[in-house]
């Protein structure tokens, strides 16, 4: 059974559809990527699928079982954990605090009234950072971490939700050839050690064909290709697309 | 224990000793005022710190507290002045009321988005209690007010306000007690996230209506306790309680002793209680004054007193321990 599965999906802002009717499955443990040039309805894709917004149409299945429609705290609460594309965290609180909060909450201790919050979850926020690379930086506030540092921290806290599939939207975006890279194999190493599938979105050529397993290709809100990356690489429609083809006439 | 935490003891060792001791040595040295003064303070900062729960902490802008402020009040005030009901449990069904009204107010406001328009319907909604209060005479007296609540001799403020004042001093300090435990609690660091950034709380799994909805209730609850307080330390009641000049008191208590800090908004309940007791007596200007204290503090220390007060001491302790 795939971990992911997308049927029919459509959604319409103002009668401009951003989602054009999307068919997609994912199997576990693949790293999967999907990319499109700006506005090609990537960004929506992943809302739709992590509760952001509901779908006019169509159906998401997680591991069999529907989630369309349901809301965003639901469909963490089973597994789908995300990230931004303008990276989202809590700049007032510590880094400690930003991973141990959402340790509580995924443990269902968020409604806890009158035990030490200080005390609990230590150790696994501690492990989670360790993971991201940021456990020197526990005591900082997150607000004046780097904007590299900022995306691992949130990776960090979409990690401590427990999740079994990533949604990273643009997770390098922002950040120098070299922070991309170890990022990377940060999420490459992280997503095999856990055994995790990850869906991503990328803007970055080299590094989407160096790590997926598999490639969408978005355009207009629909997919137009599907494939293997050296699949991709070689089809004639995707390179329309990427070299403005598309656009040209 | 290191020295950060024995300091914290000394302190707060010292504070209780001169709470203890505060109406010896105002008998001695000044006159009942100041008694009188002192529990205001203390009724004000338990109102101010129950509705910071929302502000502070929650990044709810209500302005509408004052209705749980006085439906503590009139609840209490109303059992006792038109029931045989017993004193203790007049006493208690004050915040249980105030905490039901937090439930219905809540209910409908946590579900809207925005600050402003937050802030509107709390607002509306303690005007419509107000006005409630202050048109159905038959059951409240209307703008005649309650006078005359029979109040236990045992904390009658008739012959001194001693008694009284360690009664308003207990009931406070265990209130602040369980107040701290929520804040510090999971469920407090989890408010916390949804002031900083609510998106990024419903996806860690926070239910954002409910953890609100919770937090507007616990601070509806309080409020009705420093209403209950009032009750009997003034042994009269009016409309005025509702207003929502005293839904803005608590925002601005807030804003001087810093929303961040525990103990921030008592430091503000006392400069407002303190400042408008002697401003009142040497001129009629009160509100000019407010403003301008209002106008410097924002401008130089947006954190508020407290929030000075605490960077200060922070820093002092990274110093010491570099």
């Amino acid at each position: 059974m795939p971990i992911l599965h997308i049927k029919g999906l459509k959604k319409a802002f103002r009668g401009v559809a951003a989602v054009a009717g999307v068919d997609l499955t994912v199997e576990d443990n693949q790293i999967y990527s999907v990319i499109g040039p700006n506005g090609a309805g990537k960004t929506t894709l992943f809302n739709l699928i992590s509760g952001y917004h509901t779908c006019d149409r169509g159906h998401v299945y997680f591991k069999g079982q529907e989630i369309t429609g349901l809301p965003p705290e639901k469909i963490v609460g089973i597994g789908i954990g995300r990230s931004f594309q303008v990276t989202s965290i809590f700049p007032g609180l510590t880094v400690l605090e930003n991973i141990r909060s959402t340790v509580l909450v995924t443990g269902k201790k968020g409604f806890s009234l009158f035990s030490q919050a200080s005390k609990l979850g230590t150790k696994d926020s501690e492990e989670t950072l360790s993971l991201v690379e940021l456990l020197d930086k526990r005591n900082e506030p997150a607000g004046v971490l780097s904007a590299g540092d900022r995306k691992k921290l949130e990776l960090g806290i979409v990690l401590a939700t427990k999740p079994k599939l990533l949604l990273l939207d643009e997770p390098t975006c922002g950040m120098s050839t070299a922070e991309t890279g170890s990022t990377i194999q940060m999420i490459r190493k992280i997503a095999q050690e856990m055994s995790l599938t990850v869906l991503f979105t990328e803007h970055k050529m080299d590094m989407v064909f160096n790590v997926s397993s598999y490639i969408s290709v978005m355009n207009f809100g629909t997919i137009i290709a599907s494939g293997r990356p050296e699949e991709i690489r070689n089809n004639q429609q995707v390179q329309e697309v990427y070299f403005g083809g598309a656009y040209a006439s | 224990m290191d020295a950060t935490g024995k300091s914290k003891w000394i302190v707060g060792l010292a504070a209780a000793v001169l709470l203890i001791a505060f109406p010896l040595i105002i008998e001695r040295l000044t006159s009942q005022y100041y008694l009188y003064l002192t529990v205001k303070i203390m009724i004000w900062a338990l109102f101010a710190t129950s509705f910071n729960l929302v502000l502070g902490y929650g990044g709810m802008m209500s302005f509408g507290h004052a209705a749980f402020y006085g439906a503590g009040a009139y609840c209490c005030a109303l059992l006792l002045v038109k029931t045989a009901c017993p004193v203790w449990a007049a006493a208690l069904a004050g915040p249980a009321f105030a905490a039901a009204i937090g439930l219905v107010i809540g209910y409908f406001s946590v579900k809207i988005k925005g600050v402003f328009y937050f802030a509107t319907l709390t607002l509306a909604f303690s005007q419509l209690f107000y006005i409630l209060v202050f048109k159905w005479r038959s059951l409240t007296l209307g703008d005649d007010g309650i006078q005359g609540i029979p109040v236990p001799e045992c904390i009658s403020t008739l012959e001194s306000y001693t008694n009284y004042y360690y009664f308003a001093l207990v009931v406070t300090a265990i209130c602040f007690y369980i107040l701290r435990r929520i804040v510090q609690s999971p469920f407090g660091l989890i408010l916390n996230t949804l002031r900083e950034n609510a998106e990024r709380s419903t996806f860690i799994g926070v239910n954002a209506q409910k953890h609100r909805l919770i937090a507007f209730v616990i601070s509806a609850f309080f409020s009705g306790i420093a209403g209950v307080l009032l009750v009997f330390l003034e042994t009269s009641l009016s409309p005025d309680v509702l207003k929502w000049s005293n839904s803005g008191e608590v925002i601005l208590m807030g804003l001087l002793g810093g929303m961040h800090v525990f103990l921030g908004p008592t430091l503000g309940a006392a400069i407002m209680v303190l400042l408008n007791s002697f401003v009142t007596s040497y001129s009629e200007y009160w509100g000019l004054c407010l403003g301008l204290t209002l106008v410097l503090i924002v401008l130089f220390f947006p954190q508020g007193v407290g929030g000075l007060v605490h960077e200060r001491l922070e820093a002092r302790a990274k110093r010491k321990t570099a």
